[in-house]
């Protein structure tokens, strides 16, 4: 069957282990986590996690039903389009032509951030896909670290 | 309301519910617990002889009567030692309310004495389970507990209480109601969903009947027998629906999968429709995936989504509780369907009975397990219940009891427990004192939780043990011979007690038999005298439990005899 990936959003009550309750699912089932993000929903007593995941479509269909059945989710959104944006952060070393990687940011709704004794530190926000053509093209300007934030995603 | 500690809301909470009896076994964590059962004497407590036995007669308990079963356990080993009770439990879908004690919250994650990660080790084999924080989430957590456990798919539930917490003082007020904002399950099935799944039995020419646990956990038995009788269509039992039609009803194939009858088999494998009343599909009745019910649409209704479509596609899902959706289905079935439009298909499957019943051989040299099973069933029939350990004897006892009514039958099918049996009979028998409690095991299984008999002899809870005794680890002594050219590793079980001097030395009464008339004294002088009885069964040494579909094979793929 073929492999899909799905972004899932999945609204939890924050309470005290529900972290583990989702990732423990995935672990005992066999379900791949890609990316993982999680933090409270501003306002209420809820979280939400946005979870990207791959595999068949009755493996997608399992992974939601079963979310569903953890007694602290709330709702599992995944059919509604979403629009995603994911970030990433790289330190850049400062011999490297900073006005090109200023100009690489750009067209990837980021900027310079930071600049420090050796390193800039730069960042970029754009859609999942995007942000891999970035991290390909960012290369040839040898940077030291990179840090993904995951995906984030919201229904249209 | 009152200010109280935490330990005694906990007593306080088991009389809310109606508790009546707590299996459990006492430690230094939840020590202020037991002060409070010793002080209000709300409800009997029985002190099993091992954690693990506490939650398996708390299963029994509730297989038996379908209320909540409980038990307390103490934090570390205690609570351990409890896991594979919670575990079988959760496989089954046993309605339970497990607390254990914990150290005090400020030593939590210090690795203090008897510390473990109580709730980190039973979030995959529990619905839910709770780590409780203060006094005053005490009432409100319990309260869900026993929410949880009894609604929707029932499931055990673990409650961990740290031991200051059970000390801290607040405000007892038990909620009457509970409402939980993120657990709703769906009652009523969608009412188009049925008149489609009705239209299709009614168009249908080889419909079965796949009836599942489902049925028992929603006291939906009687409503089955009425459409199965109204329709006329074949059925076939899970292991966990065993009892749900009557051994003689004339619509009963028997047992389906691995060990199930040929006919119950052949009808799967042929049917062009099965009407899956909650069951879930489980690898020891559909064997290979790709080869099951290949021919059939499928009907299944379920009150856990995750169920449907899980493991095979099904064409018409009934998301809800079986038993208000039979309700809505019973008179729409009477009303739309002719029991003679299946006449051809009763015809064939008589024949496929006909052609290889349950059978076995008989001898008057050894005794026969088989007919073990049947003389008790001829003795007890509608009279007892009977529970099992894991194994052969399992295996024989779902086919050849003769059962009458749901929770006849209490055995260990999802998780395949040994040593489950012995404490389920001991709470079989706390929650329905007026039958004999039976305990078919194996000399194997038996010894899994022996120390028991001092539990049931001393709170006068007289199960009686019929051990199907033939000196090996049977069921695997099976595989061994059928796929392994008869390497029995590990399975020769020669070495054994003296089970009657065993049940002796712990005030209960031991038999040992080997003929059918010493076997019919034995039971017969054990039911009159009311006690804690092993009756050990010496049996055929090579009895192999048949039909038999081999791991991973197909349905229709059946070992019918096997010759040496």
């Amino acid at each position: 069957m073929k492999i899909e990936r799905r972004v899932i959003s999945v609204i939890v009550l924050n309470e005290h282990g529900v972290l583990s309750r989702i990732t423990g699912l995935f672990a005992a089932r066999g379900y791949n986590i890609e990316t993982l993000t999680v933090a409270p929903i501003p306002g209420s007593k809820y979280s939400r996690l946005t979870i990207v995941t791959s595999g068949s479509p009755r493996v997608i269909e399992q992974i939601i039903k079963q979310l569903h059945k953890l007694i602290p989710v709330y709702k599992v959104i995944e059919h509604s389009e979403l629009v995603e944006k994911e970030m990433v952060m790289a330190k850049i070393p400062l011999e490297e032509r900073l006005s090109d990687v200023e100009a690489l940011c750009r067209a990837y709704n980021g900027n310079i951030v930071n600049i420090g004794k050796d390193t800039a530190i730069i960042m970029a926000a754009d859609e999942p896909s995007r942000i891999k053509n970035f991290i390909e093209a960012l290369k040839r300007f040898n940077p030291k670290e990179i840090v993904r934030s995951g995906v984030v995603a919201i229904e249209r | 309301m009152a200010q109280m500690s935490g330990a005694q809301m906990v007593v306080e909470a088991m009389r809310e519910e109606g508790v009546e009896v707590v299996f459990g076994y006492p430690g230094g964590a939840i020590m202020n617990v037991y002060d409070e059962i010793y002080k209000h004497k709300y409800f009997q407590h029985i002190l099993t002889r091992h954690e693990q036995a506490a939650v398996h007669a708390a299963d029994g308990y509730a297989r038996a009567t379908g209320k909540v079963g409980v038990a307390f356990v103490t934090s570390g080993p205690g609570f351990t030692n409890a896991v594979t009770g919670l575990a079988t439990a959760y496989m089954d879908s046993i309605p339970m309310v497990v607390i254990s004690g914990q150290v005090p919250l400020s030593m939590i994650g210090t690795d203090a004495f008897q510390e473990i990660d109580a709730v980190g080790i039973s979030r995959p084999c529990t619905k839910h389970n709770f780590l409780v924080k203060s006094a005053e989430e005490l009432p409100l957590i319990l309260a869900e507990a026993f929410y949880l456990a009894r609604t929707g798919r029932p499931g055990p539930v673990h409650v961990d209480i740290p031991k200051d917490v059970t000390a801290q003082i607040a405000e007892f007020d038990y909620p009457k109601e509970v409402r939980l904002e993120t657990y709703k399950p769906t009652i009523k099935g969608n009412a188009r969903q049925i008149r489609k799944a009705v239209e299709a039995i009614a168009n249908a020419k080889k419909p079965v009947f796949y009836l599942g646990g489902g049925i028992i956990h929603s006291d939906s038995a009687d409503l089955v027998r009425r459409i199965v009788k109204a329709t006329q269509i074949p059925a076939v039992e899970t292991l966990m629906a065993r009892g749900t039609l009557r051994y003689d009803d004339p619509m009963l194939l028997g047992m389906v999968g691995m060990h199930g009858t040929y006919a119950a088999n052949m009808a799967m494998s042929e049917a062009d429709l099965l009407i899956a009343l909650g069951p879930r599909f489980d690898d020891r009745v559909t064997g290979k995936l790709s080869e099951f019910a290949k021919y059939a649409k499928i009907i299944h209704v379920d009150i856990d989504p995750s169920s449907i479509g899980k493991l095979v596609h099904v064409d018409y899902p009934i998301v809800g509780d079986l038993k208000a959706v039979l309700e809505e289905m019973a008179p729409l079935i009477e009303q739309k369907i002719d029991p003679e439009r299946y006449e051809a298909w009763r015809e064939i499957l008589g024949r496929y009975q006909e052609l290889h019943p349950l059978t076995y051989e008989d001898s008057d040299k050894v005794l026969k397990p088989e007919w073990v099973i049947q003389r008790v069933g001829e003795k007890l029939k509608g009279k007892a219940r009977i529970s099992t350990d894991v194994g052969q004897h399992q295996m024989w006892t779902a086919q050849y009891y003769p059962f009458t009514r749901p929770r006849e039958f209490i055995t260990s099918g999802g998780l395949g427990t040994m040593g489950f049996g012995f404490p389920a009979a001991m709470g079989v028998k706390r929650g329905v004192p007026d039958e004999i409690s039976i305990n078919f095991t194996g000399d194997g299984s038996i010894l899994m939780n022996i120390q028991e008999l001092m539990t049931a002899v001393e709170y006068r809870l007289p199960v009686i043990n019929i051990i199907l005794n033939n000196n090996y680890l049977g069921m695997v002594r099976q595989w061994q011979t059928f796929f392994y050219d008869k390497r029995y590793a590990e399975t020769d079980l020669s070495m054994q007690p003296d089970f009657v001097k065993l049940a002796e030395s712990f005030g209960g009464v031991g038999y040992r038999v080997k003929t059918k008339e010493e076997f019919d004294k034995a039971l017969d002088d054990a039911i009159s005298k009311g006690v804690v009885a092993l009756i050990d069964v010496v049996i055929d040494r090579y009895e192999n439990v048949l039909p038999m579909v081999p791991a991973g094979g197909s349905l229709y793929n059946m070992l019918l005899e096997y010759k040496d």
